[in-house]
């Protein structure tokens, strides 16, 4: 029987601090103690090593009545400092297992009626392979990934986007993909099977999610180098100090130098680094967007120049038709007729709005033995060739007078001013010819979608040139973008001339966005360094893009942007106040460490640290706690403000840079005043 | 602390200053090989040096070229230089007969000369001849700046090059960097000098009875000819063992200013040539910021401390500055300032003894040198080692702006933040732990004048000072075999191992496409940028040398404050 179960809803957002998470997430932080997990970051490998040599040392001092309590103080802190930053990590990565686990409970074994020459035979999805049509009827859940290729239906795809509100999917244009695992909920489609089983959308999304492939991106590795090298620095100075010490005649034991190296090395973005990379990721999952890999989330936060497609993003995606003006000496009704046989099998919006529009000026009937010329990006017009032999054609002004003239029609001048009129005041004129004559224009209306101009104007603050890429002419597209706000247009776009737009910006040394849904998108796509697909669209514009918007909203790519500028800014927040907190922690540990020797080194503990156990002490405290105090900040990334670059940075420095230098020594002052207070040291 | 000391500093910066655009705009067009004021008296030896070199100007070289160019001319150098401390006794100009050079003596002065260092484990008027001095160590001084400022320029261009694939041709740019700039400042230079009483002649010392009635020996020889160089190459081998504390070597108020200068003069105009080559002066100017800011920051601690005098001297009834191990003639502010000015660059001439400084002025050197000799730095060095810092920087504060971080256009990526911390490795290892060795070795603490936090200085001193190709010195390390090996080592290692990872990065960066800058890129000529820099120089060096240098002259502030020297 095929499945007719409920679907539950995915859930999008989760609060920072789910209980569940975090309980898995403690255990699996002592779980990821394991020197071999830790050996991929340098930075907390060397504190683990730290931890284990000064526990060393406690079992020694317990046998030989060395200082054993503070080595197991200091040891012990040591050993939170790693969980600390494990935790963080399985924090982050708990998120993304929730959404995995989810997931794969959707992908139950379905089955799908295979429809072979005429005849269905039902079969289980995993026998379902590329190029297979499937009939999936009110009520079924989709088995598999494809394409409609007839009917039109209203399908649940809460299971994957969590969104309840229905979606059309319906043969033809760019709202055809199907996901596996979504319901039918009205009317019948027949679909193709786009992919097979293992490789659909469904598994791409659990491994994507639970970051089973995860690679640390470009930027993450850059830093990560810069980390290990900071790291091997404090080894040479605080492995060259044992013997300076030695030479002054104040040797140092082995867990106080190990303490001022842990403390030195930027354990505080080492140990969050991973979590800020996975949190990314998970924060655009949150927008409900799939992304391939957090190398396109990072370079999104580059991006440069970006192409946004002005239907559905800068307007409403349904054009309507408004009107219809006759060309001088056509006969009224029979324009209209015209126009309503061409677009009844026209799928589109627009085509179905004419249809409309021609019915209640009294059009009916059908025009049996028609063909339908489908639109194509190449010839911008579509229309129908009768039975008759008669062709009616309507499209782009361009297309249909170079259409006419073909037939030895006469175009010149004819409906010119309307055609101009209707372009100007931001519409779309469509003509519409049969053979050798023009007949009328119809006036389709775009609708502005509200505050996109704020947006605009936000995207210029951060530096990024917005593009509305169109297939209007060059007189409605500028009103378009004069009223929009947006910064350039490619109008009578073409997927040459997109292609075309995407290199030469490429070239300048720009990084492109774009979004897209059709198949004639999936090579710019693929180009454009990022390319965000819409889920609706066609399989092909799904396979070429690095993100994948659930919700098929093209206005998202503003809000990936912003994401992928966070992630960095998180890294370069956390970077900035881990280096600049090591001042306070010399100014606590070097003066404890030679002030038994030279007393006068006291001058230097301006904290007045209250003994120089207390002292390191406080300062590996201080260091262990703070990871656990920035697992927020780095989970939810910084503040983002659509400011200018310089803004942004003076922010930054004042905020992580000064912060980073004076916070430490407030909280090692106080972690020293209560360990003081309980006569811990 | 007087007015007319401040004054003094306040002058030569003004002078530093009004040399800088003239200087660097004259660079520029010398290295891509415009027309200038000399070419008709230069161009014709400029192109006979080519065919008798059978050097093709036109072509140019890649960045592992240009590098291997670079060590292979050093390496040859070098062993010239081996060879003919070897053999003075048996060749001309001697008129002192002075004896050959041990073998590990010979070394350390090769590698000191060849690494522009001119740490002298030697007393030039008691063992050098003229020869020696001047077609072996004059010859060194001009090549190893001239080499300095080739690299500088090729890192130059690595920066304002956009998809190249080459860096220029070092044997064209050192052959212009010597005949065009170091050349013609010396000569006139040296004229200079020689009027204000710098010796130039090849006689035999002089011995006079002196008024007093006692026998002495008055040095003479090539010394202004040596002495321009010594400064402008940031050098700072002195002909005599003094230095430019030596009447000789530094007669007047006049030569001091002079050799100041000359010491900042091609690391200030390097900065301008920056801004030239990549089209933004506003880019060079924030560079020469940052670096005075540094110098002037460096100077008013040395001279506030110096001003201060001793307290302990204080106690016995004697007021005043700390005139110990000072020249009279120069006081405590010039001597203060040059001390500063040598280690802000790599130049290692002094006119006072580094050595008797208080803590905090001595302190202030060690720092100079342990932050990289960036501040003007040595010819070429200089620049090279601030653009690195500049890269790190721009790395952190690119991160924190929300974009892959770019500097002039160049994205700073996985291979820029490798090789830039490759070179802030050098001298963490180079400088710490050879001082780590020899607090363990006993051939390392014999010869230290000094017991307790200033001995330990001294070491410390010594191996930043080679390191970073300094080549002044603290007192109390023998020219014995350990040092003279490790030193030559140290020095050898100091210079290339920087420069390499300097020239690849500038190689990655030729060959990198310039993303126009847009509201989203942070500007690096800003004074929050400046500051950034500067941040990240001193915090990089404060957390580098914090805990070695507390045990040196820090713990020995605060116990003379005490009341406890050493």
């Amino acid at each position: 029987m095929i499945s007719q179960r409920r679907l539950e809803r995915r859930p999008k957002a989760r609060s920072l601090l789910d209980a569940k998470i975090l309980a898995v997430a403690a255990l699996e932080s002592f779980r990821k103690l394991d020197p071999r997990w830790q050996f991929r970051n340098p930075v907390m490998f060397v504190c683990e090593v730290g931890a284990l040599v000064t526990l060393a040392f406690f079992v020694r001092d317990l046998r030989t009545g060395g200082p054993a309590g503070f080595d197991f103080a200091i040891s012990m802190w040591l050993w939170f400092t790693v969980v600390f930053a494990n935790f963080a990590e399985a924090v982050a990565e708990g998120r993304g297992k929730a959404q995995a686990d989810f997931l794969r409970r959707t992908k139950t074994e379905t089955k799908g009626r295979r429809v072979v020459d005429g005849r269905e035979e039902v079969v289980s999805a995993t026998l379902l392979r590329t190029g297979d049509v499937v009939r999936v009827v009110a009520g079924e859940l989709i088995p598999v990934d494809g394409e409609v290729t007839r009917g039109a239906a209203s399908v649940d795809e809460s299971a994957i986007t969590g969104e309840s509100a229905p979606v059309i999917r319906e043969a033809g244009g760019d709202r055809s993909a199907v996901t596996g695992g979504t319901r039918v909920l009205s009317d019948e489609i027949l679909i193709v099977v786009t992919s097979n089983p293992g490789e659909t959308f469904l598994d791409r999304m659990i491994a994507l999610v639970e970051g089973a492939k995860r690679q640390k991106t470009p930027n993450e590795i850059a830093l990560s180098i810069l980390l290990a090298g900071l790291t091997i620095i404090f080894v040479i100075a605080v492995a060259t100090l044992s013997p300076y010490s030695i030479y002054a005649g104040t040797a140092q034991s082995v867990t106080v130098l190990i303490a001022l190296l842990v403390c030195l090395i930027p354990t505080t973005i080492g140990g969050l680094l991973s979590a800020i990379g996975i949190a990314g990721m998970d924060r655009v999952l949150q927008r409900n967007v799939l992304a391939m890999s957090g190398r396109s989330v990072e370079a999104a936060g580059d991006v440069d120049t970006l192409l946004l497609d002005k239907t559905g993003t800068i307007t409403l995606g349904n054009r309507h038709a408004t009107e219809i003006v006759v060309a001088p000496g056509v006969e009224r009704s029979a324009a209209v007729r015209a126009g309503y046989l061409s677009s009844l099998p026209d799928e589109t919006p627009e085509g179905r709005s004419i249809v409309a529009l021609a019915e209640t000026e009294g059009a009916a009937g059908k025009a049996d033995g028609s063909t339908f010329v489908p639109f194509s990006a190449y010839t911008r017009m579509s229309g129908v060739d009768l039975a008759g032999g008669e062709s009616i054609r309507k499209g782009a002004p361009d297309s249909i007078r170079a259409w006419v003239r073909e037939r030895g029609g006469n175009d010149s001048g004819i409906l010119a001013q309307e055609v101009e009129s209707i372009a100007r005041a931001g519409g779309t004129p469509l003509l519409l010819a049969q053979d050798a004559t023009i007949l009328a224009v119809i006036h389709l209306k775009d609708i502005l979608k509200p505050a996109m101009r704020e947006r605009f104007d936000r995207m210029r603050k951060m530096g990024i040139h917005t593009i509305m890429i169109t297939g209007d002419n060059p007189l409605t597209a500028s009103t378009i973008a004069r009223e929009s706000g947006v910064d350039d247009f490619l109008a009578e776009a073409t997927p040459q001339t997109k292609m075309a737009l995407i290199k030469r910006e490429q070239q300048a040394g720009r990084l492109v966005a774009m979004t897209g849904d059709g198949t004639n998108d999936a090579p710019a796509l693929a180009q454009a360094d990022v390319g965000v697909a819409m889920n609706s669209g066609t399989q092909a514009a799904k396979e070429a893009a690095n993100m994948v918007d659930l919700d098929s909203d093209p206005t998202k790519l503003i809000e990936i942007v912003e994401i992928g500028k966070q992630l960095l800014m998180t890294r370069g927040a956390l970077t900035t106040f881990s280096i600049a907190n090591d001042v306070a922690k010399y100014f606590a540990i070097l003066p404890a460490m030679f002030v038994t020797a030279y007393p006068a080194m006291q001058a230097l503990n301006i904290m007045h640290l209250t003994t120089p156990q207390s002292a390191i002490l406080s300062a590996v405290i201080f260091n262990a706690l703070i990871i656990v105090a920035l697992i927020p900040l780095a989970l939810r990334g910084v503040a983002y403000r659509p400011l200018g670059a310089n803004a942004v940075l003076r922010i930054n420095v004042l905020v992580y840079g000064i912060g980073g230098l004076l916070i430490p020594f407030i909280g090692i002052k106080l972690i020293d005043m209560l360990l003081a207070a309980l006569h811990l040291a | 602390m007087t007015i007319v000391g401040w004054l003094q500093t306040a002058v030569f910066l003004g002078i530093v200053l009004l040399l800088t655009k003239p200087l660097g705009a004259y660079m520029a067009k010398v290295f891509e090989g415009e027309r200038t004021l000399l070419s008709p008296v230069l161009a014709p030896i400029e192109r006979a040096t080519y065919r008798v070199c059978g050097i093709h100007p036109g072509k140019e070289m890649s960045a592992v070229a240009y590098l291997l160019a670079t060590l292979a001319f050093s390496l040859v150098g070098f062993g010239y230089l081996f060879v003919l401390l070897q053999t003075q006794k048996w060749l001309p100009l001697n008129p002192q007969h002075f004896d050959n050079f041990s073998a590990d003596n010979a070394f350390n002065i090769a590698a000191s000369f060849m690494a522009n260092t001119n740490w002298q484990f030697y007393s030039g008027e008691n063992s050098m001849s003229y020869l020696s001095q001047m077609a072996g160590l004059a010859w060194h001084n001009f090549v190893s700046a001239g080499a300095g400022i080739a690299i500088a320029i090729a890192v130059i261009r690595g920066v304002a090059r956009s998809g190249f694939a080459t860096l220029g041709n070092f044997w064209v740019d050192i052959t212009r960097a010597v005949l065009y700039v170091l050349l013609p400042i010396c000569v006139v230079g040296g004229l200079f000098l020689c009027w204000q009483g710098v010796p130039q002649n090849f006689h035999p010392y002089q011995n006079v009875v002196s008024l007093e009635g006692f026998a002495q020996t008055i040095t003479g020889g090539p010394m202004a000819s040596q002495e321009v160089i010594k400064e402008l190459g940031t050098n700072g081998g002195g002909f005599v063992n003094a230095n430019s504390a030596s009447p000789n070597e530094n007669p007047t108020p006049f030569s001091n200013l002079f050799e100041l200068v000359l010491i900042f003069l091609i690391g200030a105009g390097l900065t301008y040539t920056y801004g030239r080559y990549v089209k933004d002066q506003r880019q060079g100017w924030a560079l020469f910021a940052a670096m005075a800011i540094l110098f002037v920051a460096g100077f008013s601690v040395a001279y506030a401390a110096e001003a201060a005098g001793n307290p302990l001297v204080h106690h016995l009834g004697v007021a005043g500055p700390n005139m110990e191990g000072k020249e009279c003639r120069f006081g405590v502010p010039a001597s203060a300032l040059f001390a500063t000015v040598t280690t802000d660059t790599s130049c290692g001439a002094v006119n006072a003894m580094h050595d008797s400084f208080l803590p905090l002025g001595g302190l202030v050197p060690l720092a100079d040198m342990q932050l990289g000799e960036i501040a003007f730095g040595g010819v070429g060095t200089g620049l090279y080692g601030m653009i690195l810092f500049v890269v790190l920087t721009v790395f952190i504060a690119g991160l924190m702006v929300g974009r892959t971080p770019e500097y002039l256009g160049k994205k700073i990526e996985r291979r820029e933040v490798q090789l830039a911390m490759l070179g802030a490795l050098v001298l963490p290892v180079l400088a710490l732990i050879p001082v780590a060795l020899s607090v363990l070795v006993p051939a390392g603490t014999a010869t230290l004048s000094n017991g307790g936090p200033h001995g330990f200085s001294e070491l410390l001193y010594g191996f930043s000072s080679t390191t970073e190709n300094n080549g002044s010195a603290f007192a109390g390390l023998g020219g014995n075999l350990y040092f003279n090996i490790l030193m030559g080592c140290v020095m050898i290692l100091g210079r290339f191992t920087f420069l390499i990872p300097a020239m690849l990065l500038a190689g990655s960066l030729a060959a990198k496409v310039r993303v126009p800058a847009t509201a989203g890129t942070f500007t690096t000529h800003s004074p929050i940028f400046i500051g950034l820099l500067l941040g990240t120089i001193i915090i990089v060096g404060a957390l580098t040398f914090f805990p070695a240098d507390a045990l040196g002259p820090i713990v020995e502030h605060l116990l003379m404050l005490q009341g406890k020297v050493f």
